[in-house]
């Protein structure tokens, strides 16, 4: 992504916001203190801007995930009352789709998971205990997000969704599973939590002065 | 891409504007841009929402406690753990336990590509904080991580009384989670419970200095004050290695000691028994015993006295004496045993039997000088002189294992001592045994 380019308001010189994402900068030559106004959070009825978020990832980020190279070909931005993640989709050589998400950079490598007799959600509650494929999981947070926009490719269609209940669930191995309430049908994912350093992702976003 | 997926556009040039706090003007400043959600005037600590550059006014609080200052300023930079982090956010936390209120203050460190970590202050105690991948499972008053026991040390309701900078959440005053927190020096677990979320996370032990160190910040930190929950004890590790190094000492010492009574002859070279009938001696009464021979190398000498003393007391001015060479050694020895009975039932004082060791003494042939002193009114009194040669002094092994014992006590109670002052700050104080301070 391109560092956006603007002029100073106050004294006209140029003026290069650090990250594509940033909202806020000084300037250099008469030290104003300068923010975007251009981001619109408060588009209505269809697919949001991506607001700012400042996740490593990014599209064709490539990393490695058990000896098996992927390449992160879309994302979904979610956004709850206390902040957003990201669901960034992945493919394998061999054609396997799977999720890398960030939540604040604690990142979680997840895949679509088939078990039937999945709970509802409204008989989710924490602390409540579940056993997927011989797995112990507890539900560590239910959280109602919304679709706050997506970017390059999925593997289904999004546009029917926008309010849609999570419950994440932990291991004391730290394997990581989702509930993901969006559909009539609950969707499991199941995976594990993941060293950013693990994945030995190339083609990160760089940020200027780190 | 999938059909129905709109392109995403290259951004539109982006419009700027100086950015100051709807409330009071102030100059506003962003340090995690992306990542922050929520970010406080500096100037008039209102809460602003950082993802809306008309900064909306979310809550504003008054600073009722007056002014904290991070002792971190925000946007330092520093290196933790070989990565490094800038602070952008902080909080003041407390809870209140048995009406008293206790704050902590907590730092939000931020790099673009790792995981958030928090640093927590306490009266100059630091703890390095993130949050838990996998989790602990609970038993009773104890919580097991990673193969690792905690043991519970408080539960309590923390809630957020001061905030400033950035956070990764959407962070407010007045808000509420349930804590609870199982400490394994130097570590602590905790969980945050509220409604919707449970999140665990550990934390290490910091001393101010290396936290001062790692962002290269002036002066010195606080002095930590009390012991803290989760404080390596300065003493515990040693307790362990000292017992180790006693009982190795210890034991070397026995081996020493068998070695050297083996090795003594312990041979008796003269004993003779003595009477002094009621009014003896009168006068000057010294006199000679029979020669007697010290043999094998230069070792020491034990004389040893027993005497029929009973509510009495006899005394020997002794001289062993060399008869080649006219050496002398000089001693005088009291053998006294007094007893009987008060209002606080029998007592005694003394004894009968008395020895001493004379050290470096030759081979050779000698005799002993005796010339007894008594009181005048005395009973009868029979004594008994025995001379042994090379026998094992057992006195110096004494001294020795007392100068090692005494030290592993002292580390231990140190030890003790450490730990009751962790625990009394828990919910499981340690039961009061006599006076402690």
């Amino acid at each position: 992504m391109t560092q956006p380019v603007s002029n100073c308001p106050n004294c006209g010189a140029k003026i290069v916001f650090q990250w594509s994402s940033s909202v806020q900068t000084v300037c250099q030559y008469c030290k104003s203190i300068l923010v975007r106004t251009d981001v619109d959070l408060k588009k209505v009825g269809q697919v949001a801007d991506l607001p700012p978020d400042s996740s490593p990832i990014q599209l064709n980020t490539e990393g490695i995930y058990r000896n098996r190279a992927f390449v992160v070909g879309g994302r979904i931005l979610y956004e709850y009352d206390q902040g957003g993640w990201n669901e960034w989709h992945f493919t394998m050589n061999d054609g396997t789709s799977g999720w890398l998400s960030d939540a604040q950079n604690e990142f979680a490598i997840s895949f679509a998971s088939n078990i039937p007799g999945l709970p509802a959600a409204d008989q989710m509650k924490v602390g409540q205990q579940y056993t997927w494929n011989n797995q112990n999981y507890t539900v560590s947070a239910i959280t109602p997000a919304h679709y706050r926009g997506v970017e390059g490719e999925l593997p289904f269609q999004y546009w029917d969704k926008t309010d849609v209940t999570f419950a994440d669930l932990r291991s004391q191995t730290g394997k990581f599973a989702t509930l993901d309430f969006g559909d009539d049908q609950p969707a499991l994912y199941l995976g594990e939590f993941v060293e950013f350093d693990d994945l030995k992702l190339k083609n990160l976003r760089s940020f200027e002065g780190w | 891409m999938s059909a129905g997926t709109p392109p995403l556009s290259t951004p539109p040039k982006p419009q700027a504007k100086a950015l100051n706090c709807p409330q009071c003007g102030a100059a506003i400043t962003l340090r995690a841009l992306g990542h922050a959600e929520t970010v406080v005037c500096e100037s008039c600590h209102s809460i602003l929402d950082a993802k809306d550059p008309n900064l909306q006014i979310l809550q504003k609080f008054e600073a009722v406690t007056g002014e904290v200052r991070p002792l971190i300023p925000l946007g330092t930079r520093g290196k933790l753990r070989g990565t490094d982090y800038e602070v952008i956010g902080f909080q003041r936390r407390s809870i209140t336990v048995e009406g008293i209120r206790y704050s902590w203050h907590e730092y939000v460190l931020f790099n673009p590509y790792k995981a958030i970590r928090y640093l927590t202050e306490y009266n100059g105690h630091w703890n390095d904080i993130s949050v838990c991948k996998e989790l602990p499972v609970v038993q009773f008053a104890a919580a097991n991580y990673l193969g690792e026991v905690y043991k519970h040390f408080q539960s309590s309701d923390a809630t957020t009384n001061f905030v400033l900078g950035e956070f990764p959440w959407q962070v407010r005053v007045g808000e509420h989670a349930a804590v609870t927190e199982y400490v394994k020096p130097p570590r602590v677990l905790s969980a945050e419970k509220t409604a919707d979320e449970v999140t665990w996370s550990l934390g290490e032990y910091m001393y101010g200095a290396d936290i001062w160190k790692s962002f290269n910040l002036p002066g010195n930190p606080p002095e930590a004050v009390g012991v803290y929950e989760n404080q390596p004890s300065p003493v515990s590790e040693n307790v362990k290695g000292i017992w180790g190094a006693f009982l190795a000492f210890a034991i070397f010492l026995l081996v020493l000691m068998a070695g050297f009574d083996l090795a003594s002859s312990k041979g008796t070279a003269f004993e003779s028994t003595y009477s002094l009938n009621s009014g003896e001696p009168k006068g000057e009464a010294s006199f000679v015993t029979q020669p007697f021979d010290l043999e094998g190398r230069t070792s020491n000498v034990e004389v040893a006295t027993s005497a029929n003393v009973s509510n009495s007391w006899i005394y020997l001015n002794y001289a062993l004496i060399n008869q080649d060479t006219g050496q002398a050694w000089d001693f005088g020895r009291e053998v006294s045993y007094y007893y009987g009975s008060d209002s606080d039932g029998s007592w005694s004082e003394g004894s009968t039997k008395d020895s001493v060791v004379i050290p470096s003494v030759p081979a050779g042939h000698y005799y002993l000088r005796i010339e007894p002193e008594v009181d005048p009114k005395h009973p009868p009194i029979s004594y008994s002189v025995q001379v042994k040669r090379d026998v094992p002094v057992l006195g110096f092994f004494g001294i020795a294992f007392f100068a090692l014992l005494l030290p592993a006590i002292a580390i231990t109670w140190r030890s003790i001592s450490f730990e009751r002052a962790r625990w009394s700050e828990s919910d499981h104080p340690p039961m009061q045994i006599g006076n402690t301070e």
